[in-house]
């Protein structure tokens, strides 16, 4: 008890630290306003950037929308937005309408996002899923109707399955769902649903008939508490690390993410020094936001590439 | 002078009488205008007696009775744990008791009603529940049972300290009378003076019950979040508070649908508090009546 006060002192001290930290770096000379629209799922990592670069530059005004990746190519395609957050490369059709419209871009990637499937360490029986299996168990129609181990394959125990997995406000949810049951936002209702990743990682770690998913990064600070089980990606059956997310042998549950900016936009230098600044700190931002940073060496790369992009459009 | 000194007192005394009404009336307004909206979009019939309650999901259903069935198991639980407890120590305290320990004890027991109740979810979860998964293996890691255990510690003072002023008011006639019929002690702690003291004990009880109802951190950290219809006290849950709080922290668009659930379930709170609180006004009112 005495270590849990402690440590809720520690966090408040610390909080109340973050706080101060603003203002400090100086006031930037820039003004304009930069539009960001897209991917729910990048949105967390592209806020935190423009939170940050807000201290750095407080009189740009950054807006970042969340129409989704297609809803975001659609007002990027017509050269409405200067930046488009994106968690799947551009379709050919809506590089179509960019070059229709004359608009030239550049894709730069910005995180990777894997998402871990977790039992409780105490069960034996499973070893992987296909995502069929993840299908039955998390589709709209199982509301109800899934309810037990044995239902998914008929050698599990006949026990209650019980479900945990991130809330409706949560892009890890919209993403699972779109990535198992094949629309996103789509899914049963009768599971332990929290934004707060903690509470599944306690809920998985303390029930032995659990069965959850969140992102990776959790699983990483928690690896004693839980059992990571591997998914099928149709040839073999993947664990998602830092290594099979990268080079996207675990599929369906990884993918790049990617924001894209414009030609035209990059003859702001406010909109410069926003995607400079995004790269140099998108490795840092998205771990603290739960996704898994690029190695190093990418994001050199990607400003190198962008540089060129920047000086081929002045 | 003087009077108008007098009656600047007097209208600032009324002012902030009225503000604590107005803030009141506020909030029961609130609570009707969203929870009228939500009813003319989901039927009071559905909200009553389906038996799933799933709004943020594909498959919306409406039905508040997995959240009550949730608020009221950990509440009974509660109260299985608090009243033979609180009794106990209220009966031992008022009869049994030296009065210098009854001085020393009695506000030493209402400092458990002033720990943070954050406090008490915490050690729900990461205390009793761990400790009573070794002699019930099945029990899941967020459950009614240890969320009810710890609540029921939490209301002890609520139900030991009213029914020990009850039991305290009883006048020391009846006490003395019992005795000279030859009655001995315990016969008259629980045929004499706990049946005179009844009404006494039954408000503590009450306000236990409601404050059990309302209460919030405890279940929201230590009974789960997951609506389910069962009386089962081993697997997870949710009350109607935990609920709130989910979507309150969540990004629930303000004006939808999904967001008028939280004031739907809002005021079936509400309602069974103010109920519940109205009945122990009613008891209080006729027991003061009876020494006075």
């Amino acid at each position: 008890m005495k270590k849990l006060v402690c440590l809720l002192s520690l966090a408040l001290t610390l909080g109340a630290c973050g706080d101060k930290k603003e203002k400090k770096d100086g006031a930037g000379s820039m003004t304009g306003t930069i539009k960001i629209d897209g991917s729910s799922t990048v949105f967390p990592i592209t806020e935190a950037v423009a939170e940050e670069f807000r201290t750095a530059q407080p009189d740009v005004r950054v807006t970042i929308g969340v129409s989704g990746t297609g809803g975001g190519f659609n007002k990027f395609s017509r050269g409405e937005t200067n930046i488009s957050n994106a968690s799947r490369p551009i379709k050919d059709q809506e590089k179509a309408i960019c070059e229709e419209n004359n608009i030239n871009y550049i894709e730069l990637e910005v995180a990777y996002d894997g998402l871990a499937v977790l039992v409780n360490p105490e069960n034996t029986w499973v070893d992987s899923f296909t995502v069929e299996e993840l299908k039955k168990i998390w589709e709209p129609a199982a509301q109800g109707t899934i309810m037990k181990w044995n239902q998914i394959r008929p050698e599990w125990p006949n026990e209650e399955i019980h479900l945990y997995g991130p809330g409706v406000a949560s892009g890890t949810y919209d993403y699972f769902t779109e990535a198992v049951v094949g629309k996103s936002g789509s899914s049963r209702g009768d599971f332990t649903a929290s934004e707060d990743d903690h509470v599944l990682v306690q809920g998985i770690a303390g029930d032995k008939y659990s069965l959850g998913f969140f992102g990776l990064a959790y699983y990483a600070e928690n690896k004693d508490k839980l059992t990571l089980i591997g998914v099928n990606n149709g040839t073999e059956v993947v664990k998602p690390t830092l290594e099979t997310v990268k080079n996207g042998a675990y599929f369906p549950l990884s993918r790049p993410l990617f924001i894209y900016v414009n030609s035209t936009s990059v003859k702001f230098t406010e909109v410069v020094e926003f995607v400079n600044y995004y790269l140099d700190n998108a490795g840092e931002l998205s771990t603290d936001v739960g996704y898994i940073p690029l190695p190093a060496e990418l994001y050199t790369k990607q400003k190198e590439a962008f540089k060129t992009f920047v000086e081929s459009n002045k | 002078m003087r009077k108008i000194k007098e009656l600047i007192i007097e209208k600032t005394l009324l002012t902030s009488a009225l503000i604590t009404i107005a803030v009141t009336v506020g909030i029961i307004l609130v609570l009707s205008i969203e929870a009228v909206q939500f009813f003319n979009e989901v039927s009071i019939f559905d909200f009553l007696t389906d038996t799933q309650w799933t709004p943020l999901f594909t498959e919306k259903h409406f039905g508040i009775l997995p959240l009550l069935s949730g608020t009221l198991l950990t509440s009974f639980i509660a109260i299985a744990v608090a009243l033979p407890i609180g009794l106990s120590i209220s009966i031992y305290l008022s009869e049994y008791a030296p009065r210098n320990f009854r001085k020393t004890v009695k506000p030493l027991l209402e400092l458990l009603a002033s720990i943070p109740t954050v406090v008490y979810g915490f050690f729900a979860l990461i205390v009793v529940t761990p400790f009573l998964q070794q002699f019930i293996p099945n029990l899941a890691g967020f459950n009614s049972l240890s969320a009810g255990i710890v609540m029921g510690i939490m209301i002890i003072p609520y139900i030991s300290s009213i029914s020990e002023d009850a039991l305290h008011a009883v006048p020391s006639s009846l006490r003395e009378a019992s005795y000279g019929m030859g009655a001995t002690k315990l016969q008259t702690a629980f045929k004499v003076i706990v049946p005179a003291a009844s009404s006494g004990i039954i408000v503590s009880i009450i306000l236990a019950i409601s404050r059990a109802i309302g209460e919030t951190m405890i279940v929201a950290i230590a009974a789960g979040q997951q609506p389910r219809l069962t009386l089962d006290p081993t697997v997870p849950v949710e009350t109607i508070t935990a609920y709130i709080v989910q979507v309150s922290l969540g990004d629930v668009q303000h004006g939808s649908l999904e967001y008028r659930t939280i004031f739907a379930a809002g005021i079936t709170l509400f309602v069974f508090t103010f109920l519940l609180n109205t009945i122990s006004y009613r008891i209080r009112k006729k027991y003061q009546e009876k020494y006075e």
